[in-house]
């Protein structure tokens, strides 16, 4: 019989990307291409979801190519995908009513502080154990029955479907018009504010709330399962997972017991601790979230701490400094010199998210005295994303009456060894980085395989997990607690900068 | 002996012509100006573009001359950067040959260790990346002296340093074995630095073919070699696969 392999999708808010793996879990090929970034105004982010559709259209079958296997050979598809990108498009002729308005993009903050000013706000948090934020989906879908004249009255009727990317992908992939299926998972759904967080389904009180009409609603299925077969594109094979894109990477470094973590660093870091069946309630500024949830087993709860900037720092000094030609330069200039030089620089680039949610906070760079090159700035940048880290394990320990005892990380920050060494100095405790880096692909892979038997069970998928690299933490703890007491200093600064308007 | 090659002459008039301009340059301007069909010359700009000669605005869709061709003399691939392009290739080597990987790139005579991956068996192992190793005893260094011809300067005259007795120590030697690197494309060392350890490596390769590191995987002798204490022939392809898999990802078109 010919080998079998698993294909992920991870539709990601800069590209989409195809990997194939094999069945220990390494990978054959990959295919990427990215989409355009839409900004039509300060503070909003679209994405055009035809376009990205058109992208998988491409890159899946090149990555079937690039490995030479045949569609038979292809035991599932996985999808992960970017959260809370929010699109609504009609059922009969499947065309977008507008574009995808994505996770980074704040133009419904007027929207959200009127909504909280109801006395059933606090009812939100509660239900579905999430913050009334921006960040969400719920406002924006709202925002466009608001703006879209006709849109509500279609949306009850029906005729219009509301999803994030991976409702998009499947609605697609199995027949469009042509009775596609309108699905998301329990972990995108539990992005939205308007699912329950215990009985895993929308809530009539969430959607009057925030006045979503059910007929626009994806059906919340488990993380993995077969939910059916695709009809274009990848004809014939089966789709066996969708999760949100950390939650996937969750899943592919294989955390499946309680007080396990990871972090992973792209544009933004998001560190994700396993708390098993029970959603923990964070009194410390951490999200409760779904991780997953294996066919038709419980749910399995996890503690979330984004933080909004890491990666978009580097991206901003090469690109809004130009002192780098590409990101990871940014280790060989932090290098040319031994420390930051008594400089920091806070990102609040957009406010400051765990634990602090600060909206009205702004960056800062503080500590400039005329000895700072551009090499203490480099190392200011990485060390940023170290420190941001220590605030939010700190956080999660307090929530979680758990410690920390080693961190498994992923993404591209990964390859730059100086920031995963600080990340350990600053944490005090090991940093692990596994065999397979694309972790977000691998967990959609995992789960995919998982739901159609290509790996038995969670247990198998734990001996492909191999130790890639780790950095054990060699700084002097004194030296860690003034340099964490600079930095909370440094913190401190960012608050209170925006004033509300006059 | 065949003529000028009119493209190289074309594209070097085309970075002369962006040298003196003042500001930034359209595809039609620079056109016009070497007297090219419009086609001809932007076909030249992708290529110049690719290597990064020229970069163009992507605001304007005008071009300048490229940061490539500022540090032509020095380094033309951060080390940091191979290491970002290559870390998805190395984990899947290192998990296809059950081996340690390591990739390599030349520092004053010397390998600098710039990536390296962990044998995928979970045993304590620790990170050396930053450590630097002999050139002429390791198969990272054989194939950078074997396929870069400033890089065995360093070594001088003189004879070798051994390690073992194995260590190839006669410089007459060391040129006889780098022409047969050169003539199979890879690289081994068997005991040559450490007893009881071997290595196998091949060329990692920008645009163009040139050659910006090497990539290997070393271990125990008995894991690395046959039972004639050749190296395995399927080690040998995971390395050489994964060699190019690199080198596609940073744009050399054949390898």
């Amino acid at each position: 019989m010919a080998t079998r392999y698993v294909m992920s999708i991870d539709q990601g808010t800069t590209s989409t990307r195809c990997i194939i793996f094999d069945q220990q879990g390494r990978l054959v090929s990959v295919t990427q291409r990215e989409h355009r970034q839409h900004f039509p105004q300060p503070g909003w982010v679209e994405h055009d979801a035809v376009e990205i559709w058109r992208n998988l259209e491409r890159i899946a079958p090149e990555a079937l190519r690039q490995a030479g296997v045949g569609l038979e050979q292809v035991a599932a598809i996985g999808i992960a995908n970017q959260r809370e990108t929010t699109l609504v498009w009609d059922r009969n002729t499947g065309v977008p009513l507008r574009r995808a308005i994505v996770w980074q993009d704040t133009r419904t903050t007027a929207l959200v502080d009127e909504l909280a000013a109801r006395p059933e706000a606090s009812m939100v948090q509660k239900r579905c154990g999430l913050p009334l934020a921006t960040y969400f989906s719920a406002p924006r879908i709202r925002w466009l029955l608001d703006d879209v004249p006709g849109l509500r009255e279609r949306a009850e009727r029906g005729e219009v479907l509301f999803g994030t990317m991976e409702s998009w992908l499947i609605w697609n992939l199995t027949g469009g018009p042509d009775g596609g299926l309108h699905l998301t998972d329990v972990t995108n759904a539990s992005r939205t504010l308007l699912m329950d967080l215990t009985t895993l389904e929308w809530d009539d009180d969430l959607l009057d709330f925030f006045g979503v009409p059910r007929a626009m609603l994806p059906q919340i299925r488990p993380s993995t399962e077969t939910y059916g077969v695709a009809r274009t594109v990848l004809p014939g094979v089966r789709i066996g997972a969708a999760l949100g894109d950390q939650q996937a990477a969750l899943f592919g470094q294989t955390c499946f017991a309680p007080g396990e973590a990871k972090c992973t660093y792209g544009t933004g870091g998001f560190l994700l601790l396993n708390t098993g069946k029970d959603p923990v309630r964070s009194t410390h500024g951490l999200l409760t979230t779904v991780g997953y949830q294996v066919g038709a087993e419980p749910a399995v709860y996890a503690l979330e701490a984004p933080i909004a900037v890491t990666g978009a720092l580097v991206q901003w000094f090469r690109d809004g400094l130009g002192l780098i030609n590409s990101a990871p330069e940014i280790e060989t200039l932090a290098k040319t010199v031994d420390d930051n030089g008594g400089c920091y620089i806070v990102p609040a680039f957009a406010g400051l998210f765990a634990p602090h949610w600060r909206s009205e906070a702004r960056g800062v760079i503080v500590g400039l005295t005329s000895y700072i090159t551009k090499g203490h700035l480099a190392r200011a940048v990485l060390e940023a994303t170290a420190w941001q880290t220590r605030e939010v394990v700190d956080a999660m320990n307090a929530d979680s009456g758990l410690d920390l005892r080693v961190l498994k990380v992923d993404g591209g920050m990964t390859a730059d060894n100086l920031l995963m060494q600080c990340i350990a100095d600053v944490l005090d405790v090991p940093v692990v980085r596994p065999m397979v880096a694309e972790t977000v692909s691998l967990g959609a892979a995992y789960a995919a395989g998982l739901a159609v038997g290509y790996w038995p069970d969670l247990e198998g998928l734990r001996r492909n997990w191999h130790r890639a690299a780790q950095w054990l933490p060699a700084m002097d703890p004194a030296r860690r607690e003034s340099e964490y007491d600079n930095w909370r200093r440094a913190v401190e600064r960012t608050f209170g900068w925006l004033q509300p308007r006059r | 002996m065949p003529g000028p090659v009119q493209s190289i002459q074309r594209g070097a008039a085309i970075l002369r012509l962006l040298a003196r301009s003042s500001g930034k340059l359209g595809v039609g301007e620079i056109a016009t100006s070497l007297g090219l069909p419009r086609g001809t010359a932007h076909g030249l700009l992708r290529t110049l573009q690719l290597v990064g000669f020229v970069e163009q605005d992507s605001a304007t869709g005008k071009y300048q001359l490229g940061a490539a061709l500022l540090h032509l003399g020095t380094s033309y691939l951060d080390v940091n950067e191979l290491r970002s392009r290559a870390i998805n290739w190395a984990d899947a080597l290192a998990a296809r040959s059950c081996e340690s990987v390591k990739i390599g790139t030349v520092l004053d005579g010397q390998v600098l260790v710039v990536h390296h991956v962990f044998r995928p068996d979970d045993t304590l192992q620790t990170l050396d990346v930053g450590s630097l190793m002999p050139m002429h005893a390791t198969a990272l260094g054989k194939v950078l002296l074997a396929f870069d011809s400033g890089a065995g300067a360093a070594l001088g005259n003189g004879p070798l340093e051994a390690f073992t007795r194995r260590t190839i120590v006669a410089p007459k030697d060391l040129t006889r074995s780098l022409a047969g690197i050169r003539e199979v494309g890879w690289a081994a060392q068997v005991e040559e630095m450490t007893v009881g350890e071997a290595g196998i490596a091949a060329p990692i390769r920008g645009h163009g073919g040139l050659v910006v590191g090497a990539i290997g995987i070393s271990g125990a002798v008995e894991r690395i070699c046959d039972a004639k204490g050749q190296p395995n022939t399927a080690l040998v392809t995971f390395v050489r696969d994964a060699a190019r898999a690199v080198s596609r990802d940073l744009g050399a078109a054949r390898w």
